[in-house]
């Protein structure tokens, strides 16, 4: 069902990725000494592309996505924006946490959307608000606009987020597990209007999930991580899912051989 | 689906829907309010004073409200007990600003630096249990007597208090936040005004508050000791001189101007601040 791409990395045509990771070391300060988070992951991500970091906790892909927003220094290997190593965060590549707190509190809706797109995107207020009340339209929130963010439930702070996220246009958007601390009607609709919001403006998006399902429905790609420390175990092509897929079975089966592969893979690693 | 679940006919209530409930009574609403409780209290301990003063029936003691009320504003009048607190507020704004804009320039470099966070850290724990009145002595050496003293004082009894409570707010602000400022590209003070001062409003508007308390009570006690300035002694001296001619009234009247004072400026000052921001945001209930 899922094909399987090959483990390297084939060489691309001359255009670079937008985003690529070269052999990618991650450490962390643990009480005894730096603990190793990620290990020589390879992958790349072209315009348009979805790619998802999927594996069990403790693999590093929050790890990664941090490198990736330059918030995480590599230990060794290199993420690559463009090209160009990244050395520090910057707002061509907006994060979407997973954390509620993420909207600044002391703004309004439409402020917490517009305030990166003057500071960053060096917007006159007015061309800012616009940008971003379109863009909070674009998600559903148009009768948010003026409330301020303690106001509003988590799955419309998810929304909010997002909508911040897309006004700026970032050359690549990362998105660490934004869904999973909402209720699962509420995941339900925010993965489907996120893919329609995705296919519509061809976002490139690296997305970090624990999820299964959520992976196979909006990735084009899949790269599987094993745990301690994350190391690539597979990758997939999964373009061909959509939201009509749900449930059928071509959908159930693919969730079911990335779940064999995850599960057989720590079953053989002990 | 039909084939599994059973769909069950709609259930409905036979009534019609229930009536809203009653428009909410204007006095339960004013009782509500923070300003009408405060005013009841008030109330309440005038009261009680007056009880306790007409029992007593020594008014060199312990003066009734009604002949307290009589002192303030005849001393309003003739006595210049308003002129003696408006000096007293002239000195205190001018340290406690100066003050303040010390302490921020000192957080705000100890936010960038850890060196100077830990130094900070340690210089505050050091002077802020020292009461700053037991530093006028040595200030009248140094810099005689006159408002230059009271400054130093008065610096030194809200910078301690208001950079702890800043430090304080700075560290506990969320690391999500921090990452979203950051994310935008905000470093230096861009960073600090954008994401770690309205993060840590909470926080230093407690220190303001707290700063505000040391700095009256620190002027006051020192007034006791020696005046503002020629032209206008200040309320602590004002006390002190009604003292010394037994004017026990004039005594409660500028210490209930003193008490006022104060719950003046926390209920519009501070109160008004918060609800502005904090509460607005819903940092604070």
């Amino acid at each position: 069902m899922l094909a399987p791409t090959p483990h390297a990395p084939a060489a691309r045509a001359a255009l670079c990725p937008v985003l690529e990771a070269r052999q990618l070391t991650l450490d962390y300060e643990g009480e005894r000494g730096p603990v190793r988070a990620v290990e020589g992951v390879d992958f790349t991500l072209e315009e348009g592309e979805r790619l998802v970091l999927l594996g069990p906790s403790g693999c590093g892909k929050s790890s990664i996505l941090k490198a990736a927003a330059g918030f995480l220094k590599p230990s060794s290997g290199a993420v690559l924006l463009n090209g160009r190593p990244v050395i520090g965060p910057g707002p061509d590549r907006i994060v979407v946490f997973q954390e509620f707190d993420q909207l600044l509190p002391w703004k309004s809706v439409l402020d917490n959307v517009a305030f990166p797109l003057r500071v960053a995107g060096k917007l006159s207020v007015a061309a800012a608000r616009e940008k971003a009340a379109a863009a909070l339209a674009r998600v559903g929130l148009t009768r948010a606009l003026d409330q301020f963010p303690h106001t509003l439930s988590g799955g419309m702070k998810q929304r909010a987020a997002i909508a911040r996220a897309l006004a700026m246009e970032p050359a690549v958007l990362l998105m660490d597990e934004p869904f999973a601390a909402l209720d699962a009607l509420t995941r339900l609709q925010m993965q489907r209007d996120l893919l329609d919001i995705a296919q519509e403006r061809a976002l490139t998006l690296l997305f970090v999930t624990h999820a299964i399902d959520e992976a196979v429905l909006l990735g084009t790609r899949l790269h599987l991580l094993s745990a301690h420390p994350g190391r690539t175990l597979a990758r997939f092509e999964t373009a061909g899912f959509d939201a009509a897929d749900i449930g059928t079975q071509r959908f159930e089966k693919a969730v079911q051989e990335v779940h064999a592969t995850l599960f057989g893979a720590t079953e053989r690693g002990r | 689906m039909s084939e599994v679940l059973h769909r069950l006919p709609d259930e409905r209530t036979a009534d019609a829907p229930a009536a809203l409930p009653p428009p909410r009574n204007r006095l339960a609403r004013l009782f509500r309010s923070l300003a009408f409780r405060r005013l009841i209290v008030l109330a309440f301990l005038a009261l009680g004073w007056e009880i306790a003063a007409r029992w007593q029936a020594n008014p060199l003691m312990l003066p009734s409200f009604g002949e307290t009320f009589q002192a303030f504003v005849t001393a309003s009048r003739d006595e210049g007990l308003l002129l003696a607190a408006a000096g007293s507020l002239a000195v205190l704004l001018k340290g406690y600003v100066i003050a303040i804009l010390i302490g921020f320039a000192l957080v705000s470099l100890a936010v960038s630096n850890s060196f100077v966070r830990d130094a900070v850290q340690t210089v505050a724990a050091m002077f802020n249990p020292l009461p700053a009145i037991a530093l006028l002595p040595l200030a009248l050496l140094w810099f005689g007597l006159g408002e230059k003293s009271l400054l130093f004082v008065l610096v030194n009894a809200v910078i301690w208090p208001f950079a702890l409570a800043a430090l304080q707010g700075f560290e506990a602000v969320p690391e999500t936040l921090r990452l979203v400022g950051r994310n935008y590209g905000l470093t230096g003070p861009a960073y600090v005004r954008h994401i770690l001062v309205p993060a840590a409003l909470p926080s230093l508007i407690s220190g303001l508050r707290v700063g505000w308390a040391f700095a009256w009570r620190t002027l006051i006690a020192a007034e006791l000791v020696f005046g503002v300035s020629s032209s206008s002694g200040g309320l602590g001296w004002f006390i002190f001189r009604a003292r010394n001619e037994l004017f026990t009234d004039r005594v409660f009247a500028g210490l209930a101007t003193v008490i006022l004072i104060g719950l003046l400026v926390e209920a519009v000052a501070f109160r008004g601040l918060e609800s502005a921001t904090v509460r607005r945001w819903g940092a604070l209930r």
